[in-house]
């Protein structure tokens, strides 16, 4: 694997090469090493969390054999009550996996809306949606989900209240940034032009704005899903997650909870944090190449890329203090 | 004879500032027709309300006060009358890195505003259409650059790009705002010529928004001198150049550099 990424980055770094693209091809991030890492870590821990549990037993099923070590008949051991840790997981993989998609989703198209329509539309309607962002950017949001997952009875706390939750608390920010790269995007002359052509309005949105933010949004829905899965995590720890569901923090806060730690049950709770760790650490890498459309600049400006274009230490020295300014 | 007139124009815009809200009065009073066959160039500094002009002829703005007249009937902001409005008047922009919009290809560009405009209906016709227009501007071969994307071709390129745009709902008036300013000075010449050929063959009216004298004096039949707002010159573009009656204009055409004149100074000295 080594040796073809060396490659694709070789002869991506010819300018001369890319002649015809489609219109789409374009909007993909160039393949480098951190986006084929980071999809391949993201599409294992998505393709187990959907199979996993598919292949293995009832996750809630006891036996006698508690704090059991991995070995053959327990992959990752045994929790408290015998309960098979690499099913846990498995299931816990697919319900942090659900709640990141869905917040995702959710938190992209709230930001969408809210950010790209208000400043489009202009006046009044920006007005009014840039101040609802403002105030839904300012409370507090670990807070509230303790408010609101509080106040919610225990068995009403599904998988989707917590997910609409972490959503609602979560776009603002997004919305922000939208706004104002849409504020910059509509005063452009090829809008200008596109009306001057006789574009009706709802089109010069879809067909002419959009398409260039479609990175943006992109890294945000990445980033949404991160923060979704830690938030996640972080309410079950507090004991405030879904309730009879499995997710990540619900094994962790369980594990917690039974003492995991003092009785040295390492495999109860390192592999619950490792997937976390692991699938936050995928999506920022892909996060960072989808961050080289929107900026260039960050583009093959490492030292191994610059000794990959031939150039002289020296070379790659005064670049790098340039970079610095 | 399509003629278009701006009557008594006025554009104020309003500029909030801390607590105080002020105007700024971008066109004041300004009236001129623009006829098909004619070229009338604008000329005036930056901030003198060229572009103003040209987005009020658009519709991109509407006037504060006075009227445009398209034929001698007020034009219309909506619906059915803007569309046979932008069938006539049609615009090409300044900056031709900012105009093309960067995720589309060229023939995107053009083929939107032949299917807007119903000069093409099927994806056959649409082909042609761009093809001819690319043909027009001296993009060829067509189909080369029809599926390039802007950032692929030069500036020069692009306004030609730019030019096929406007040209493709077969307008009769065309609106050209410093269309070479931000290009190389090395192909300025070709892509005014093009302009000027394409004025001719279509019997186009055009308003050419510059502030350079010498090809406004060039291409142009009427010179129209903007200052602060305002028309403070007018007249046939040889009288304006060489006998300046405004203060403005004769500081402009002193300003302009004068190879004739100086070989002369050098000489006498």
């Amino acid at each position: 694997m080594d040796t073809s990424i060396a490659v694709t980055n070789k002869a991506g770094d010819k300018p001369t090469r890319v002649r015809r693209e489609s219109s789409l091809s374009r909007l993909l991030p160039s393949r480098s090493a951190k986006l084929i890492v980071g999809l391949i870590i993201a599409g294992v821990i998505i393709l187990w969390g959907i199979v996993g549990p598919l292949l293995v037993g009832d996750p809630h099923a006891i036996s006698t054999d508690a704090f059991a070590p991995p070995g053959p008949n327990h992959w990752l051991g045994t929790t408290q009550t015998g309960q098979d840790v690499w099913t846990q997981v498995a299931y816990g993989t697919r319900g942090s996996l659900i709640i990141g998609f869905v917040v995702g989703i959710l938190a992209t198209v709230l930001s969408a809306f809210f950010g790209v329509l208000g400043a489009y539309i202009g006046g009044a309607v920006d007005e009014g949606f840039a101040l609802f962002t403002n105030v839904a950017l300012v409370i507090p949001g670990l807070p509230l989900v303790i408010v609101i997952g509080n106040y919610v009875p225990q068995n009403q706390r599904g998988l989707f209240l917590i997910a609409v939750v972490l959503a609602i608390t979560s776009w603002a920010g997004s919305a922000r940034v939208l706004r104002s790269v849409t504020l910059s995007l509509r005063n452009r002359d090829y809008v200008s032009a596109s009306r001057v052509s006789g574009e009706k309005t709802w089109r010069v949105l879809v067909v002419e704005i959009l398409p260039n933010l479609i990175p943006v949004m992109a890294s945000q829905f990445v980033f949404a899903i991160i923060f979704a899965i830690l938030g996640e995590a972080g309410l079950s720890f507090l004991g405030l997650g879904a309730s009879n569901t499995f997710t990540l923090g619900t094994i962790l806060f369980q594990a917690y909870n039974d003492l995991a730690l003092t009785q040295g049950a390492w495999w109860w709770f390192v592999p619950p944090g490792l997937v976390i760790a692991l699938f936050g650490c995928a999506l920022s890498l892909i996060n960072f190449s989808i961050d080289e459309i929107i900026n260039p600049k960050l583009r093959n400006q490492t030292r191994a890329a610059r000794k990959a274009w031939g150039l002289t230490a020296e070379q790659i020295k005064r670049l790098e203090k340039e970079d610095v300014k | 004879m399509t003629t278009l007139e701006f009557r008594n124009v006025v554009k104020r815009y309003k500029v909030r500032g801390a607590g105080r809200s002020n105007e700024l009065l971008a066109v004041n009073d300004v009236s001129f027709t623009l006829e098909s066959g004619k070229t009338i160039a604008l000329v005036g500094q930056s901030g003198s309300g060229k572009s103003t002009i040209a987005k009020l002829l658009l519709q991109l703005e509407r006037p504060s006060s006075g009227q445009i007249l398209l034929d001698g009937r007020p034009i219309r902001h909506r619906g059915k009358g803007l569309r046979d409005y932008r069938h006539q008047v049609q615009m090409v922009f300044q900056d031709p890195f900012a105009s093309l919009n960067p995720y589309h290809t060229i023939a995107h560009h053009l083929a939107r505003p032949l299917r807007l405009h119903g000069r093409a209906r099927t994806r056959d016709q649409l082909e042609a259409g761009v093809a001819r227009l690319l043909e027009r501007v001296r993009l060829t071969p067509t189909g080369e650059y029809a599926n390039k994307h802007p950032h692929e071709l030069s500036g020069g390129q692009r306004q030609r790009v730019a030019i096929a745009r406007a040209l493709a709902p077969e307008p009769t008036m065309l609106i050209a705002d410093e269309p070479v300013s931000m290009l190389d000075v090395s192909i300025r010449l070709g892509v005014l010529n093009l302009l000027a050929g394409l004025q001719r063959e279509e019997n186009l009216g055009v308003l050419y928004i510059t502030h350079d004298l010498a090809t406004a004096r060039h291409f142009s039949d009427e010179i129209l001198v903007m200052y602060k707002g305002q028309i403070v010159e007018r007249g046939p573009a040889d009288d304006v150049i060489l006998h300046p009656q405004h203060e403005y204009t004769k500081l402009l055409a002193a300003a302009a550099p004068n190879p004739e004149l100086r070989l002369q100074q050098l000489a006498g000295a």
